[in-house]
């Protein structure tokens, strides 16, 4: 093999559509599933992963050949993937699922990724995958795992601080963990899923939105990637969680004591 | 730049801005009346100043939502979990 003089990071960065995080839920009246007749926008913690894809293409410069971004989903994901673009990613796949289908489950996205990133090796190939740790509509939390199981990769998962060092091929990733936060070293490829306070996402400008209106989107779908993505799971039923019973005022010192003691309260 | 251009442009972005805002707040009425009030200004210094207060309305404005998205993210996943 002839090693090459400057070696070329490609990102890839998955997102997903979700239910915008300002909706209040509502589950539909069949208790099948939410209410999904309401304003969509990228997943926040793809966001992030868009975000930190953007700023290592900022860091270091050159270095970063391609960023593409993913995504799979109804047509309306469409207006994600130029989300994406207009905040830096340089082009987009649009895996498309018919508006009925069931939402793809994290075993299916993360097979359809790996088809993908298969796909583009036969390009310049995908060094370095940054996806977030879950999406806020379904709380999985397993795609980025998944797939880095199946290719047999390096995984930073929860990433809050990103390093890489693109002529070693490798990096440094502070990881979030219970009481504290880690720090690895990794060998590229690898998948990094990315937590909260990993960076704060832009707000694409009015101009790069209208230039990512040219930028180009392929289409896809899942049989050309050889993936199925009928549900393994069944939906047996989904309900709200119970409401919250509110408070009451207590007009004195006494009364209070009286319903701590009556709740099961006592002093030490 | 032309501040024709300019001002049509920082219209733009500004509405652009307002359509995630609150509809209560009324954000695009309100941003219509100050454009509408200051239509007359012909002082190149008292230009500058509506101009750089839409700026000022822009960064506050994406600090705002950054910082709504954040809260909520922030309560509904707590780092302790």
């Amino acid at each position: 093999m002839r090693p090459s003089a400057v070696r070329l990071l490609n990102i890839l960065v998955p997102v997903k559509r979700a239910v915008d995080y300002a909706v209040k839920i509502r589950v539909n009246p069949q208790q099948t599933g939410v209410d999904l007749n309401v304003k969509h926008s990228m997943n926040p913690f793809d966001e992030i992963a868009v975000e930190e894809a953007v700023r290592l293409r900022e860091r270091l410069k050159d270095a970063v050949k391609s960023i593409k971004v993913v995504t799979i989903g109804p047509p309306k994901a469409s207006e994600t993937l130029r989300t994406a673009l207009a905040m830096g990613a340089d082009s987009a796949i649009h895996v498309e699922i018919p508006e009925s289908a069931p939402a793809p489950e994290p075993l299916g996205v993360a097979q359809a990724l790996r088809a993908i990133i298969q796909r583009e090796k036969e390009g310049a190939g995908v060094d370095l995958v940054i996806m977030g740790k879950q999406a806020i509509d379904d709380d999985a939390g397993q795609t980025g795992q998944m797939l880095a199981g199946l290719l047999g990769w390096g995984q930073a998962t929860f990433a809050s601080k990103v390093e890489v060092d693109a002529a070693a091929k490798t990096a440094v990733v502070m990881r979030e963990i219970d009481g504290g936060s880690e720090e690895i070293r990794c060998r590229l490829p690898l998948v990094v899923t990315t937590d909260l306070r990993l960076n704060e996402p832009r707000y694409a400008s009015l101009p790069n939105i209208m230039k990512a209106k040219k930028k180009p989107v392929e289409k896809l779908t899942a049989a050309e990637l050889g993936v199925d993505f009928t549900p393994r799971l069944e939906t047996l039923k989904v309900t709200e969680p119970p409401t919250r019973v509110g408070g009451g005022k207590v007009e004195s010192v006494d009364e209070l004591v009286a319903k701590l003691k009556e709740a099961g309260f006592s002093a030490v | 730049m032309d501040l024709r251009l300019r001002s049509i442009a920082l219209y733009k972005e500004l509405h652009r801005l307002g359509r995630e805002h609150d509809p209560a707040y009324n954000f695009h009425g309100k941003l219509r009346r100050l454009f509408e009030k200051n239509r007359e200004l012909t002082d190149p210094v008292e230009i500058e100043r509506a101009f750089q207060m839409c700026e000022y309305i822009k960064q506050e404005t994406l600090a705002l939502y950054s910082l709504r998205k954040y809260r909520h993210l922030r309560r509904v996943y707590p780092p302790s979990s």
